[in-house]
């Protein structure tokens, strides 16, 4: 059942680092994270790697795993050969703090500025009615675990750094249009998505959500139709019309 | 101590996770400058893995619930050791600290009416978990962290707390830590803390506990003063997942009962009906007919036996299993595949779906899953004042799990995410208004330097064994002798474990640098597993009496006496000192809810 596997693991901090090779025992079921433990207890106790529930709900433990951007919780030994050289490197689009663990803060910095949930008043007896349907488009972008690999491997930012300040990624625009389809907010973002969060740049190539371990479909279900709103709003000409002859806010 | 950072706060609160994030929002609206500390990212807590729900009287699936009825559920699944007064707070409060996540953006699942829906669970008489499919926690936790960072509350993210600082009159005066990150430390002054830390479940092998739950909170209180109540009831979940082996204990949601899902051992029969307690035996099915009429029909039909609360659950598979009745991997079967659709399990129980599809290639709309119990929560804790949360040292207090008294013996499920935000925001109102009245106390010099020293003591020391290596055997310590089962010369064989162990800590070596070193960190983490190790230990040889997550095999029943006491522990030097102390007696008014409902 156990096997001795190759493993070749990144290691260094923000000044440089390389790939190191180590031999580590796999037994059966085990999944990358496992393996990194491992090594960690028996080989390498200073070893940098974040996790937390390693069950695939927290999106702690992210990586790229043979260069592709994954959890190392629920990724198992299994899809690899026994001779295969697995090779696990930190998120390439965010800068290393040290080993496996990458500085995220540009992803909480993008998430502080977009303008907060504005609920409507509840109903006189205190509830707030909502249909199932109308509540489960927003349910899907909810589903999101934060692991920041729709935003490791969008094109815009992974080797991009100037695109970084005006560009939130696919993460951030699908928090907009989670807002934006909510049945009890009140606030209308599109204007800033385009503008402030660079909604334009992202041309659909549909990266996101290849990675996206929660399986949420980010570019048909969030950005594409987040970029139809923004459209509507722009060229609609009853809306163009409003504004020029004060019918409607300018904004 | 020239490269500390300092900052002030007049509330200064340590976790993130529901009941910290709760307690954080409170103390900001009510004017309070709030900080909140946790050793990882802001969204990751360990709440985020509470899967199937909020318990809340709301009543809008059944209108003949209501608050009275949830704190009797509550009072009874904890065997009527809990704090009535906590569990009557919780009842009376829940349901409007659940619609008040509406206004932050929680999007619950819907009634037909569109309001709020409320799914059956373990020991609620009515569907009352406020739920988002089975991932109710990542809804709780992110509507939180967004309603936190909308409020612009200060968070410093993976830094750990070391110690709590005490003025020389004994009040709180901060914190000290340290930022993973670099390894540098940090003092943050505050007049109030609140500690919201989860709980103890790593000092177990077989757990569904995160690496944050080393009982950070629990060992913090102590040093400082503060007196922990119960620390002998620890909860087995009853369905963990036990294959494969690098998975085991994670968790498996009571919703798959909730929502139709039996337990079978080998011989495939329904073995919770031969489990039935005297205790519960009025209000559980007799038959196979009868549960099953029970999901659809609820005033003539009594609860199926695998509703029963978690601690008859999990004794009943672990009797199963040691009967030689187990599956093949050493747990029991739970199905719903053959009881639901595929369809209805895709829609209800999507991460479950995902979770055993992705880590045991099990589809478990066609097949069993394997299950067994394993350490999920710890009922003892902080002992604090109900209303308000505070522990007896003037300016700490405590909330969620680290705060003891509120499940008694057993928690129910879905009473932990009330809890975290029934009394999260209970401790961030009374810590802010101690704030208001209370001059923030300055640190003690030689409290820092001291803290400094003794969080670099294991670099410099040479030789010693890796932490990894004491983390293990105290995990397997704490599973194999004061697990779910437990026996006076087994406990007792522990604690001189616990003995050598806390040598072999003072001992270790940790290789390489402060800069995000996780060998370090667990270095630092160990002291505060074998001191709630040590309290779980002393306080299960002390209740000579079988009670909720607490079972003596040489003390099998529940006894009168017992049903009167509390076991405080306190520190005592290096040790820990225990007391017995007689319980609050609930007001005749609440008494008398148990003869009408």
């Amino acid at each position: 059942m156990s096997y001795d596997a190759r493993l070749r693991v990144w290691r260094g901090d923000a000044s440089g680092g390389d790939l190191q090779d180590f031999t580590v025992q796999v037994n059966e079921g085990e999944v990358v994270l496992d393996i990194i433990h491992r090594l960690q207890a028996t080989q390498t106790p200073d070893l940098a790697v974040r996790w937390n529930c390693k069950a695939g709900k927290c999106g702690s433990c992210s990586a790229e795993i043979n260069g592709r951007p994954r959890l190392m919780c629920l990724t198992r030994m299994g899809t690899f050969g026994e001779e295969e050289v697995v090779t696990v490197t930190p998120m390439r689009a965010f800068p290393v703090i040290r080993d496996l663990v990458t500085d995220v803060s540009f992803n909480y910095e993008k998430a502080a500025q977009i303008p907060p949930f504005t609920p409507r008043q509840r109903d006189a007896d205190g509830n707030h009615r909502m249909q199932q349907v109308d509540v489960e488009r927003s349910q899907e972008f909810r589903k999101c675990i934060e692991c920041f690999l729709c935003q490791d491997t969008c094109h815009v930012v992974r080797d991009h750094e100037e695109n970084k300040p005006a560009f939130a990624g696919p993460r951030f625009l699908m928090r907009i249009a989670e807002l934006e389809m909510h049945p009890l907010d009140g606030v209308d973002r599109r204007r800033l998505a385009q503008d402030h969060f660079g909604l334009g740049m992202c041309n659909i190539t549909k990266c996101c959500s290849e990675v996206c371990p929660e399986g949420i479909h980010i570019t048909d279900n969030a950005l594409i139709p987040l970029k139809e709103r923004v459209v509507d709003r722009k060229y609609d000409p009853l809306t163009w019309l409003g504004s020029k002859i004060g019918l409607r806010p300018k904004d | 101590m020239t490269d500390l950072q300092r900052a002030f706060y007049d509330v200064l609160v340590i976790g993130a996770g529901g009941a910290g994030l709760r307690a954080a929002i409170e103390a900001a609206e009510q004017g309070a400058r709030t900080a909140v500390v946790c050793k990882s990212l802001l969204g990751k807590a360990h709440t985020v893995m509470a899967e199937g729900g909020i318990a809340a009287a709301m009543g809008n699936v059944y209108p003949q619930d209501g608050w009275k009825v949830h704190f009797r559920d509550t009072m009874r699944g904890g065997k009527m050791l809990n704090h009535w007064r906590m569990a009557q707070l919780h009842a009376q409060e829940a349901p409007d600290r659940v619609r008040e996540l509406e206004d932050w953006g929680a999007l619950f699942d819907r009634t037909p009416e569109g309001l709020i829906s409320q799914r059956d669970f373990g020991g609620h008489r009515f569907a009352r978990l406020a739920h988002v499919g089975d991932r109710t926690g990542l809804e709780l936790i992110r509507t939180l962290q967004q309603r936190t960072v909308a409020l612009g509350i200060d968070v410093y993210m993976e830094c750990t707390v070391t110690r709590l600082l005490r003025a020389h009159d004994g009040r709180m005066a901060g914190a000290f830590g340290y930022w993973r990150e670099s390894g540098q430390f940090l003092a943050l002054q505050a007049p109030a803390v609140v500690l919201a830390t989860g709980g103890i479940g790593k000092s177990y092998k077989v757990t569904s506990n995160s690496w944050e739950y080393t009982g950070d909170g629990h060992s913090l209180a102590l040093q400082a003063g503060a007196s922990l109540v119960n620390m002998e009831f620890v909860q087995f979940h009853p369905t963990g997942m036990v294959w494969p082996p690098s998975v085991r204990g994670i968790l498996v949601t009571e919703s798959v009962r909730g929502d139709g899902g039996i337990l079978k051992n080998s011989a495939g029969n329904r073995f919770m009906f031969d489990y039935i307690p005297d205790f519960f035996r009025k209000e559980t099915a007799e038959t196979e007919e009868e549960a099953d009429r029970w999901y659809t029909d609820k005033t003539n039909n009594r609860r199926p036996p695998e509703l029963l609360p978690r601690d008859e659950v999990a004794r009943a598979i672990n009797s199963e299993v040691k009967a030689g009745r187990g599956s093949p991997h050493g747990g029991v079967f739970l199905d719903i595949a053959s009881r639901r659709s595929a369809e209805y399990v895709r829609k209800r129980l999507p991460s479950m779906y995902h979770q055993f599809k992705e880590l045991a290639e099990v589809d478990i709309t066609a097949e069993p899953m394997e299950v067994g119990p394993t350490c999920h929560y710890v009922m003892g804790g902080v002992e604090v004042d109900p209303d308000t949360e505070s522990s007896v040292v003037p300016g700490l207090y405590a909330a969620g799990e680290v705060a003891g008294g509120m499940h008694g013996s057993n928690r129910l499920g879905g009473n932990s995410l009330s809890d975290l935000l029934v009394f999260g925001r209970r401790a961030g109102a009374a810590a802010s208004a101690y704030a208001r009245e209370t001059d923030a106390a300055p640190l003690r010099e030689d409290d820092l330097t001291d803290a400094t020293r003794e969080a670099l003591a294991p670099f410099a020391r040479e030789g010693g064994e890796n932490p990894y290596t004491v983390q293990h055997d105290l995990q397997t310590c704490m599973n194999d002798l004061v697990g779910i089962i437990r026996t006076a010369a087994e406990v007792q064989q522990a604690l001189d474990r616990i003995e050598e162990l806390k040598i072999r800590a003072k001992a270790l070596t940790v290789q390489g640098q402060r800069q995000y070193n996780p060998g370090w960190h667990l270095a630092l983490d160990l002291p505060h597993m074998l001191r709630v190790s040590e309290c779980i230990a002393k306080a299960a040889l002390e209740r000579e009496e079988s009670r909720g997550g607490h079972t003596r095999d040489d003390f099998p029943g529940p006894d009168p006496e017992w049903a009167k006491i509390n076991v405080i522990c306190t520190a005592d030097g290096e040790g820990i000192a225990l007391k017995r102390q007689p319980l609050p007696v609930m007001p005749d008014e609440l008494a008398a809810i148990f003869e009408e409902h």
